[in-house]
């Protein structure tokens, strides 16, 4: 197939899948699980999306995310809420001291800017660091921007340990689609480019890397940057679905769970963290709701055991250790979707050539 | 200026103590294994919550060693289960194995209590107030630090000078040497597993009897802040970890005295990140370069 419609394919492929989109939401109403559930897994596909550039193509074992999608979350909400309504969110501080709005779309793209440019600032000591303290000190700076956050001299600005409310959220489900899309698109476009070559190259052999003549600092440095500008777009995105944003819910139990799905998906595979996406928050959201509820059958006679609130989280990482301990590759290994659609003959091969 | 001190220097002083049995625990696997437990934390509010549920039924005298049996327990399974399978997988699947464990165990004590913080039960004699020069405090403040500081000794000892000890500090100079000459690696790995809830169950005693309310996800702070005791001390190292674990209870109190509070947590990561820059191999650590 020719390159070109190749790419024609792909964007009629996007192109049905938003007018389907469209259909889905018209007939299932913008309040449905469904909805809800490809909103959130949009939004978990990008960030997941962002980290596995990090952890999965580049070899990096951060564990900060959360702390990028706090900055992006933040400063997402504090520019877009309205000036009527500031006075109202703001009441312990006067309204605050930010005396402007910016449309929604600008909001976004500061979000990101700022978490990439404080990612360029941790990177400059922290990316000398390897595997395990890496992630200990991404993990300690997740933390302690949340303790800035939270710090009370900022409150003019933060709203201190108080809910941020009021910013545009979405209107419809296509919204966060549009936006997850776009940035995943820029994202496989680099994973793609002799850039991209460079990251996987760092994972697989740092000191083969260095030998080739790439530059193992600046590409490291790039793909921190890069991976923390949609983090924090993925950020704003997550403040504008909830409504309401607290920095507490920002712990590293959240990097954790992202950290899970990559897994799931598999690392190194940008449609295997999106597929895990849409399955962790359904299963999450959705369709186990059913064990967090009691169930009585034959008439209520029987009264099924262990099901009651939490069962549910339970169940699901009990799924996850068995995919992290017996399916360590996850949904797709290192594969994307449109390898799988590939004549066999040609990947065994390329099995073959990289064991010897 | 002393007498306002004086509190958050015991109290600190006594954080630093219940670190420093959690530290312990990070310390000594890390050492062998090379693994970061993230589910060290979680062991530790485990044992809180074993408390709590024993505590209901039993007298304390009785609940308390059933508590430390159950955590031993916990954490000889948890090593079992999680890690032993991926021994010889790279490093990063022990430690996403360990995130995942944290997470189960997370929704896990979620599951059993119901998401409701639970009231620990009041331990007798250690929880009676006393009053030194001019603060009162429980007599825990005064029992964390001597406590710390015998287990401790005694955990050196048996380092030092049995066999078992001896076969623990050979399979962390070399994991593969040691099998070699015939030590059960996985015999020591349970070991040190055992010994680590051991002291993280002791820990936890303590440590509730002053923050009286557990929750399933309270241990990752405690939990977090002695990884960094151990990373301070120079990981590897326990007398290392145990004097990191004191100089973090103390400066985060002191700081909480200076009245920035919200800065406390943030106080010990600041504190992890200079010392990765400057001396990875913190304070008494084994000079390996490729370490970091």
């Amino acid at each position: 197939m020719k390159k070109s419609t190749k790419n024609l394919i792909n964007i009629g492929l996007l192109i049905l899948m938003f007018v389907a989109l469209y259909f889905i939401e018209k007939v299932a109403g913008t309040r449905s699980m469904l909805i809800t559930v490809l909103k959130k897994g949009a939004i978990y596909a990008l960030i997941a999306v962002s980290m596995n550039l990090l952890n999965g193509f580049t070899g990096l074992f951060s564990l900060g995310q959360a702390g990028f999608m706090l900055v992006g979350a933040y400063t997402y909400a504090v520019l877009t809420i309205p000036m009527a309504k500031r006075m109202a969110v703001y009441q312990y501080y006067d309204g605050g001291i930010i005396g402007f709005t910016v449309p929604a779309i600008v909001g976004i793209l500061a979000a990101g800017a700022l978490a990439a440019i404080l990612a360029a600032l941790i990177g400059l000591p922290v990316l000398r660091l390897k595997s395990d303290y890496l992630a200990i000190a991404t993990l300690g700076f997740a933390e302690i921007i949340r303790a800035i956050i939270q710090w009370d001299a900022l409150g003019p600005v933060t709203n201190g340990s108080n809910l941020l409310k009021t910013y545009p959220t979405f209107t419809t489900v296509l919204q966060p689609f549009l936006a997850a899309t776009i940035c995943i698109g820029i994202i496989v476009l680099l994973i793609n480019s002799t850039y991209g070559r460079a990251f996987k190259a760092i994972r697989d052999d740092e000191i083969a890397a260095e030998a080739m003549g790439i530059n193992l600092f600046h590409h490291k440095q790039m793909s921190f940057v890069i991976s923390s500008f949609f983090a924090g777009v993925g950020g704003a995105l997550l403040a504008m679905y909830q409504a309401s944003l607290q920095a507490n819910a920002f712990k590293s139990s959240m990097t954790y769970e992202i950290l899970l799905i990559v897994v799931i998906g598999g690392m190194g595979s940008v449609t295997g963290s999106v597929l895990a996406s849409f399955l962790f928050i359904a299963c999450s959201e959705w369709w186990l709701r059913f064990l967090d509820t009691e169930m009585f059958l034959f008439g209520g006679t029987f009264k099924v055991p262990l099901l009651r609130s939490g069962f549910r989280m339970v169940v699901f990482s009990i799924v996850i250790m068995i995919v992290v301990l017996f399916f360590r590759k996850g949904i797709m290994g290192e594969r994307e979707l449109w390898d799988l659609f590939k004549p066999r003959k040609k990947k065994n091969k390329t099995t073959e050539g990289a064991k010897g | 200026m002393f007498d306002k001190i004086l509190p958050y220097l015991l109290s600190g002083i006594s954080v630093g103590g219940q670190y420093a049995l959690i530290a312990v625990g990070y310390t000594m696997v890390y050492g062998i294994l090379r693994l970061i437990n993230f589910a060290h934390g979680d062991i530790f509010t485990a044992a809180g919550f074993f408390m709590v549920y024993i505590a209901a039924t039993l007298p304390v005298q009785i609940a308390m060693p059933l508590v430390v049996v159950l955590t031993v327990i916990l954490g000889f399974a948890v090593e079992r289960v999680a890690y032993k399978p991926l021994r010889s997988a790279p490093r990063m699947s022990v430690m996403i194995s360990a995130i995942g464990v944290s997470y189960l165990l997370q929704n896990l004590m979620w599951y059993v209590t119901g998401g409701l913080a639970k009231q620990y039960p009041t331990i007798p004699w250690i929880s009676n107030s006393i009053t030194i020069g001019p603060a009162t405090t429980k007599v825990v403040t005064i029992v964390t630090p001597i406590l710390t500081i015998l287990l401790v000794i005694a955990l050196v000892t048996i380092i030092q000078k049995t066999k078992i000890g001896m076969a623990m500090r050979a399979v962390s100079k070399d994991f593969e040497t040691a099998q070699l000459m015939g030590i059960k690696i996985d015999s020591v790995i349970s070991t040190t597993f055992i010994i680590g809830s051991l002291l993280a169950a002791i820990g936890s005693v303590l440590y509730f009897t002053n923050y009286t309310s557990v929750t399933p996800t309270v241990g990752a702070m405690p939990g977090l802040k002695a990884f960094v005791a151990a990373v301070f001390g120079g990981i590897g190292s326990i007398p290392g970890a145990v004097i990191g674990a004191f100089i973090i209870g103390i400066c985060e109190n002191l700081i909480k005295a200076l009245g920035y509070t919200t800065f406390s947590d943030a106080f010990t990561f600041a504190l992890l990140i200079v010392i990765l820059l400057f001396k990875p191999t913190g304070l008494f650590g084994e000079k390996i370069s490729e370490k970091v």
